[in-house]
């Protein structure tokens, strides 16, 4: 059984065969792939048409399947990777050890963000970016620069308090729990992480950047810690509503896979505190 | 940043007309008062070296319903509008800004200096 582990925890060797797992799916072309589903949900998912991936209920089961899919493809290369978890309320600095030339690699050199160390900065030769919407080839990051503070425990904790898992208009307007984990109303959490990464990862093609991954897992994991503090409350909408994954519709690109099928992620893997 | 050189210029303003081209052939095609109401205001000015524009636009596909299309130095940059009115572009989805425009300023910021490549081809 899979064990997504807090980041904070790996070992030198977990770091050391994520990595090699992660550069191996570059290297095949696999990694790619991702990085264009990504793209195509975030330019087709719009408020008042169809939304899938995001700004809609099924932010959390899409990105739940989506994660897993990326975990299987890591776990072809290496069965003994799980998908770690960045918990960014904790390690909320640019000196945590997530950011060190052993795992990510730190922030990009203030005249064109370019990362400089790690196995994903451009001079490693392993890491090109070819899914892109600008000119530039190299992996890029600003952390901290476009907003100051990552979320703290206290927002993530005022946002796990909300009773209701989502609510009309089921979009970025909404109220409830989906879309203020999501950031689009309230406190931000989801998109202040990828704005305070910047680079790559405050774009549409943000896959390029691993932290992706570790970034999503936490999101997550919040969402299975809801679900714990509220098991009366269940996926919205259940039926009928245009435009919108209802919880027993099928989700694209996968069609043979509804939110409801994803509810239980124990039934993929664990967290190391489950 | 990178000044406006003449050779950029020109190759803007041939992007511009071939994008105009394009626009005044689908313009033609598309249902009358597809146009949304309140849209926001064109704009055309230099920003960081870098020619930025915004107009109304109907059909193409492109606009998901926004209605509107911005471009930088001649390419096309996706925009978004969310259901709060605020904007958001490909380069800088999840930080919303109030206007097209200022979404258009972000992008030039992100870019520091690159050429955006067009879309969906990216």
């Amino acid at each position: 059984m899979t064990v997504r582990k807090n980041q904070a925890t790996l070992t030198a060797d977990e770091k050391r065969r994520f990595v090699a797992a992660v550069v191996e799916l570059k290297r095949n072309g696999r990694y790619d792939a991702f990085v264009t589903t990504h793209n195509a949900f975030i330019l087709g998912d719009t408020d008042n048409g169809e939304r899938t991936g995001h700004r809609s209920p099924s932010f959390l089961p899409w990105h739940r399947r989506y994660l897993l899919d990326f975990e299987s493809a890591l776990q072809s290369v290496d069965a003994s990777v799980a998908l770690p978890y960045w918990d960014w309320s904790t390690d909320r600095s640019a000196r945590s050890s997530l950011w060190a030339p052993d795992f990510l690699g730190g922030t990009g050199r203030s005249r064109d963000g370019q990362v400089m160390d790690g196995p994903f900065a451009a001079s490693s030769g392993n890491w090109p970016i070819n899914v892109r919407v600008d000119g530039r080839t190299f992996l890029r990051r600003q952390l901290g620069a476009n907003v100051r503070e990552l979320p703290t425990p206290a927002e993530v904790e005022s946002v796990l308090s909300t009773v209701i898992y989502d609510m009309p208009p089921w979009n970025s307007a909404s109220d409830g729990f989906r879309n203020h984990l999501e950031g689009w109303r309230g406190v931000n959490l989801h998109n202040r992480v990828h704005v305070w990464v910047g680079g790559q990862m405050a774009t549409g093609v943000s896959p390029n950047d691993p932290v992706f991954w570790l970034h999503h897992a936490y999101i997550d994991k919040l969402w299975a810690q809801w679900q714990r503090r509220h098991p009366g409350s269940g996926y919205l909408p259940t039926a009928g509503t245009p435009d919108v994954v209802d919880l027993d519709e099928t989700m694209k690109p996968w069609n043979d896979v509804r939110p409801a099928d994803l509810l239980d992620h124990t039934a993929h893997y664990t967290f190391d505190t489950d | 940043m990178p000044t406006l050189t003449r050779r950029r210029a020109l190759t803007a303003a041939a992007a511009l007309t071939a994008a105009a081209a394009a626009h005044t052939g689908t313009a033609a095609a598309a249902p009358a008062g597809h146009r949304h109401h309140g849209s926001p205001e064109p704009f055309d000015e230099v920003y960081k070296g870098r020619r930025i524009q915004g107009r109304p636009a109907s059909g193409g596909g492109h606009h998901h319903g926004t209605g509107y299309a911005v471009l930088v130095d001649g390419v096309e940059l996706h925009v978004m509008q969310n259901a709060d009115g605020s904007w958001i572009s490909i380069v800088s989805h999840y930080a919303p800004v109030p206007t097209p425009h200022a979404a258009a300023r972000a992008a030039v910021e992100e870019l520091q200096g690159a050429a955006l490549l067009p879309f969906p081809a990216n």
